[in-house]
């Protein structure tokens, strides 16, 4: 190890930083943190922290095991800290309907094929596939986030996470 | 550049503006120097042991710094102009059309346009774009890497010494759909010309664990992007590592300083992966300062469209930039539909 030292931050251990204004409403660079989200939130409560149109990237607090999602579009997960383990499943019919936008909660877990799984440690980035079945697990708790698009399972809670 | 193709190819098809300026040529070696000059439009452009020389008409000029100039055009010529306006500094800059690019000075600089001394000119992206590549391969001496960080490269001064082909031809990173996938953009390592940077020698390398079970090999998949990052070449590059649509994930390193202000027609997002990113934030148009930014481990932040940004980093960081690729978006911004700020509430 050289002499620096890389800071990723964790749920436990992160600072935050800010804006500040010089001639202008804070409100605008919709300024979050998401260890602070995840710290904040319900286990995989899949909260908003970025949109651009339809688009958004969703921080959630993983522990212990989510619901089964389905998503008929590509989504990604990146851990931010922690252990996460991804199942997935190639539903034997389809599970949602091919223009739905975002994930979608499934209330078991559906009959279909095991596709595999993914463990993934903080940095990594594992691809949920369109058109399958997915469930994550944590042991301790962890925060992810998610690349998708803006569904049923989005939160949106702005005036509760960002500085203002 | 595959961060804008679709744009690009969409506008490509539409026929050139009225106003658009086609002329644009490479001129002789300079005796004293060795470098060529460059014109294009009315615009010329100079360079010698020190500096970037731009002229324009009625007796506009503007002096640079070549190593703040050649970062600054090395990011233009790579990104195929971007998104929105790349301010090389306060003056001189570009803004992409897509399918044409206007190349101005002064005019997002109130005091020149308030003087009435800006000036501008649009040109086909196919003839400036080529133009500027050429500049960058001339301009760059052996030695001197303008997408490196200044303690990890040679100097850009002096008369023209050799040339720097491998990195001024950098071929731009695009995932189609994840790094790592079968026949998209690889991982990094070792064998494959990656080291790991010395500022992230402390970045855990371990790949996740993938158990794929048979006929799912193509799908079931992941990779370490903080290790992907930990061991990229370049500074404030973003690249593509997943896409949803037009949903963009472009992560990259950042040491030093943003060599260009950006001032993107859309929102862009920020989340700080590693370290920190200090952001000063200016009116796009004026270039009034409008905001600072710390951003830390897990920040996330908002750049509206009405402003310019630019980024400093001391221990090198690692940054993930998200973009909305659409092509719709232009328009709306012209119709007056697309917000500054893409969430209120
Ligand atoms: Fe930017």
């Amino acid at each position: 190890m050289g002499q620096y030292q890389t800071r990723f931050g964790s749920m436990a251990d992160y600072a935050k930083g800010g804006v500040a204004i010089i001639n202008d409403d804070p409100k605008n660079y919709v300024f979050s943190n998401v260890f602070e989200v995840a710290e904040k939130s319900a286990p995989w409560e899949r909260v908003a922290v970025a949109k651009n149109f339809e688009y958004v990237i969703e921080a959630a607090r993983a522990e212990g095991t989510s619901p089964w999602y389905a998503c008929a579009h590509d989504e990604f997960v990146l851990v931010m800290d922690g252990q996460v383990e991804v199942h997935l499943l190639k539903p034997a019919t389809p599970l949602v309907d091919a223009g739905q936008q975002g994930a979608v909660e499934l209330a078991d877990m559906p009959d279909g094929a095991k596709m595999g799984r993914l463990v993934l440690e903080r940095g990594h980035q594992g691809l949920l596939p369109a058109g399958s079945a997915y469930r994550l697990h944590a042991d301790n708790v962890s925060c992810v986030l998610i690349q998708t698009i803006a569904g049923p399972v989005t939160v949106q809670k702005w005036a509760d996470i960002c500085q203002s | 550049m595959a961060i804008l193709e679709s744009a690009t190819a969409a506008a490509a098809a539409k026929p050139l503006s009225d106003n658009v300026v086609t002329h644009a040529e490479v001129g002789p070696i300079d005796n004293a120097t060795g470098y060529r000059t460059f014109t294009a439009g009315d615009f010329h452009f100079r360079r010698d042991e020190y500096f970037a020389r731009i002229t324009w008409p009625a007796g506009g000029s503007h002096v640079a710094p070549i190593d703040a100039f050649l970062r600054a055009l090395m990011r233009d010529v790579a990104w195929g102009f971007f998104y929105g306006t790349v301010n090389f500094d306060d003056v001189v800059g570009t803004v992409n059309h897509y399918g044409e690019v206007t190349l101005f000075a002064g005019t997002y600089n109130d005091a020149y346009r308030d003087a009435g001394r800006d000036f501008s000119q649009r040109f086909p992206s196919e003839v400036l774009g080529p133009l500027f590549k050429e500049m960058i391969t001339d301009w760059t001496n052996a030695g001197y890497d303008p997408f490196a960080a200044p303690m990890e490269t040679g100097v850009p001064w002096g008369a023209k010494n050799g040339s720097n082909l491998e990195a001024v031809n950098r071929v731009r990173v695009a995932a189609r759909r994840m790094v790592g996938l079968p026949g998209d953009t690889p991982v990094r390592t070792d064998d494959n010309g990656f080291p790991v940077n010395r500022m992230f020698a402390d970045v855990d390398q371990r790949q996740p664990l993938v158990e794929a079970e048979p006929g799912f090999e193509g799908e079931v998949s992941a990779y370490n992007l903080f290790g992907y990052l930990s061991r990229s070449d370049v500074t404030w590059n973003p690249s593509v590592c997943s896409v949803v649509g037009e949903s963009l994930f472009c992560p990259t390193s950042e040491e030093f300083s943003l060599p260009v202000d950006h001032g993107n027609d859309r929102c862009e997002w920020f989340i700080t992966l590693s370290d920190e990113i200090v952001w000063d934030i200016r009116d796009k148009v004026t270039g009034r300062p409008r905001a600072k930014l710390v951003a830390k481990a897990g920040d996330v932040s908002c750049m509206p469209a009405d402003i310019r940004h630019k980024g400093y980093a001391d221990k090198r960081a690692m940054l993930l930039v998200w973009e909305n690729a659409s092509n719709r978006i232009p328009e709306m911004i012209a119709a007056g539909e697309a917000p500054n700020v893409s969430v209120t509430w």
